[in-house]
């Protein structure tokens, strides 16, 4: 694949300005309530609750953000963001293995009832965590998975969507290479590892990236099965904080809070854009 | 080092029986090619061999040992793909040692092997790179290289050369050919060209629909074809072939006397190579030229038998200046070259 030369389509004069100009407004837009939580978790508690709101960060930054990684207002943010991180990447990594296996199985295998379960996972796409939410934290109970990681994990690691895109992927692996591998004399699983897998990476960046972010902003079930604040991820971690009642919310230490929950997967994306992008757009074969 | 014989083979897709049973005797180190247009099965018959199809009927053996129910990789041998199927994630070194690695050689002893096997086809300087960096016959060799550095008893080919340019083709048919009588290892080779089938081949088996026509060193086929098949297939221009019968000893092409022959009277179909017939003012053949194709060392001439429809391609040496259409030419031609076949079953007479 080609890299596009910047100005692959050519603009001149006027238009150039106009489009930078919208799209800077659009960034500012999108940007503001960010830069907002930031600067309100680095001023003092009464600087928030006095209008105006400050639009200029403070003094307090080190302060805040101490306060909330070492102490937090019901657990320290520090443990919040150990279990996030376990739980997005066992989900992570879990669906990926899982849906690479269950793919090689599908697609290079005949067994009885292969068309069956393939799309016995496909239907299972149209079943968001939501819709089988009850029966599901009736079985994680039963199982006695309440305030583990294993019960916030196991619920999520099945994944239709990457088992059908890595199908969709083998499929487009050519047939002569299953059999050059077999004259080679690899077996099945030889050719998993040494040939699917490597051949995949792309997409399991790509994928990895999707996932993680999936699994780091799960909202409900961590909110459902975690009753321990010990327990808590971050995500469902800053609702918690909301005072109840007529406390005080510390605003700072909840701002910072979220700034915090918002680094990991900014630093995923970063770091594997590029391999993101090229799982995206192009398959090397 | 290993002679292959096949006994019946047969091979069906569900109720469809694409090859016919085909007996075979393939002697050690011989070079034999299967051509054929392409859906006659010649891969099929091929990847039979190789393992990757299984056997419906009857039996491959190879190095004398009943080979239908081994895997490919202990059949002891190696197969080069028309796609090359080369691993797209491993460097040449890693792609040639894979099947060397999974045998559980020691790196050192790979290095050597797959060292060994880059000079021979002179990718020294190449070992380090990726697939995707090389040309289309760097890719063509490192696919040979993967064949070579296991030291099989046999060879197969699946129409290696489709994929490279008129020129290269050339080139790597002798590199193919040569390597393969140094190594002196048995080769199958499939091909859908006939001139591949004729330069390459110790013997060659002309294959239609699941049936091998004929199985024989090229000039055999080329000088006595058994079939019209056979005899259509291989040579280029193609064989005219004519309606014609047989009357008191002559074959007659209208009222026409072509040649002697010692065969029984009835109808026959008249096999003539364009390159067969030359001018001759008083040769039996009248042809009405509509158009020379001049290439140089020979010039083929299209046309038709004067007074029919019936349509004729001579091939004469040198340049012959087009004529404009409608130009009549005689044409005589040797009773050696006249090839006859029986009307109902194709076969020669």
């Amino acid at each position: 694949m080609a890299s596009h030369p910047s100005g692959m389509v050519e603009k001149r004069g006027a238009g150039l300005w106009l489009t930078h100009v919208l799209m800077i407004l659009g960034v500012l837009v999108i940007f503001f309530p960010i830069w907002l939580a930031f600067v309100a978790s680095t001023v003092t508690q009464p600087e928030i609750v006095r209008p105006p709101m400050p639009i200029w960060p403070g003094d307090q930054f080190w302060e805040n953000y101490k306060a909330a990684l070492f102490s937090g207002v019901n657990v320290p943010v520090a443990t919040m963001l150990l279990n996030s991180l376990i739980m997005a990447m066992g989900i992570a990594v879990g669906k990926i293995v899982i849906s690479l296996l269950s793919a090689f199985a599908i697609v290079y295998f005949r067994f009885p009832g292969r068309i069956f379960f393939f799309w016995m996972i496909f239907i299972t796409l149209m079943l968001p965590v939501e819709v089988r939410i009850v029966p599901t934290y009736e079985v994680i109970a039963g199982f006695g998975m309440l305030n583990s990681y294993s019960g916030l994990i196991f619920p999520l690691i099945a994944s239709a969507t990457a088992t059908f895109l890595f199908r969709q992927f083998f499929l487009t692996i050519p047939d002569e290479l299953a059999e050059a591998a077999r004259v080679d004399g690899a077996g099945p699983m030889r050719f998993f590892i040494d040939i699917v897998v490597p051949m995949s990476r792309t997409n399991v960046a790509a994928l990895f990236v999707i996932l993680f972010i999936y699994g780091w902003n799960q909202y409900l079930w961590p909110l459902l099965i975690t009753t321990d604040p010990e327990m808590n991820t971050i995500v469902m971690g800053i609702k918690q904080m909301f005072p109840s009642g007529d406390d005080v919310a510390e605003w700072p230490v909840i701002m910072a809070t979220s700034i915090l929950a918002m680094i990991p997967p900014v630093i995923v994306v970063v770091s594997m854009q590029k391999l993101f992008i090229r799982g995206l757009v192009d398959s090397e074969k | 080092m290993a002679t292959v014989t096949l006994k019946d083979l047969r091979k069906s897709f569900g109720p469809d029986e694409v090859i016919h049973g085909i007996d075979m005797e393939i002697a050690d180190g011989e070079f034999i090619v299967i051509v054929g247009p392409s859906g006659c099965g010649k891969s099929t018959l091929l990847r039979m061999v190789a393992g990757l199809e299984t056997v419906t009927g009857g039996e491959v053996l190879i190095g004398g040992e009943r080979a239908n129910d081994k895997e490919p990789m202990d059949r002891d041998i190696a197969m080069v793909f028309q796609n090359y199927a080369l691993y797209p994630h491993m460097t040449v070194a890693q792609n040639m040692g894979y099947g060397l690695k999974i045998a559980g050689l020691s790196k050192p002893e790979i290095a050597t092997k797959v060292e060994a096997a880059a000079e021979l086809l002179q990718l020294d300087g190449l070992l380090d790179r990726r697939p995707k960096q090389l040309s289309g016959g760097q890719r063509q060799r490192v696919a040979m290289g993967r064949a070579i550095v296991r030291e099989p008893s046999v060879f197969l080919f699946d129409e290696p050369l489709s994929n490279l340019d008129a020129k290269l083709r050339v080139q790597m048919r002798l590199e193919i050919k040569e390597l393969q009588s140094k190594l002196g290892v048995t080769a199958l080779y499939v091909t859908h060209d006939q001139v591949e089938a004729m330069t390459m081949a110790d013997r060659m088996i002309v294959m239609n629909a699941g049936v091998a026509e004929q199985i024989g060193t090229p000039m055999e086929v080329y000088e006595t074809p058994q079939s019209l098949f056979a005899a259509q297939f291989i040579g280029s221009p193609a064989m005219n072939v004519l309606d014609a019968r047989i009357e008191g000893g002559r074959v007659m092409l209208g009222d026409v006397a072509v040649a002697e022959t010692g065969k029984r009277a009835g109808p026959v179909k008249l096999g003539l190579r364009p390159e067969h017939v030359a001018p001759d003012a008083e040769g039996p053949l009248a042809m009405e030229v509509l158009l020379a194709e001049p290439l140089g060392a020979n010039t083929l001439l299209h046309g038709r038998l004067a007074g029919t429809e019936i349509a004729f391609t001579a091939s004469l040496q040198g340049v012959h200046l087009a004529s404009h259409g409608g130009e009549a030419m005689r044409f005589g031609v040797d009773p050696v070259d006249c090839h006859l076949f029986d009307p109902e079953t194709g076969h020669r007479l």
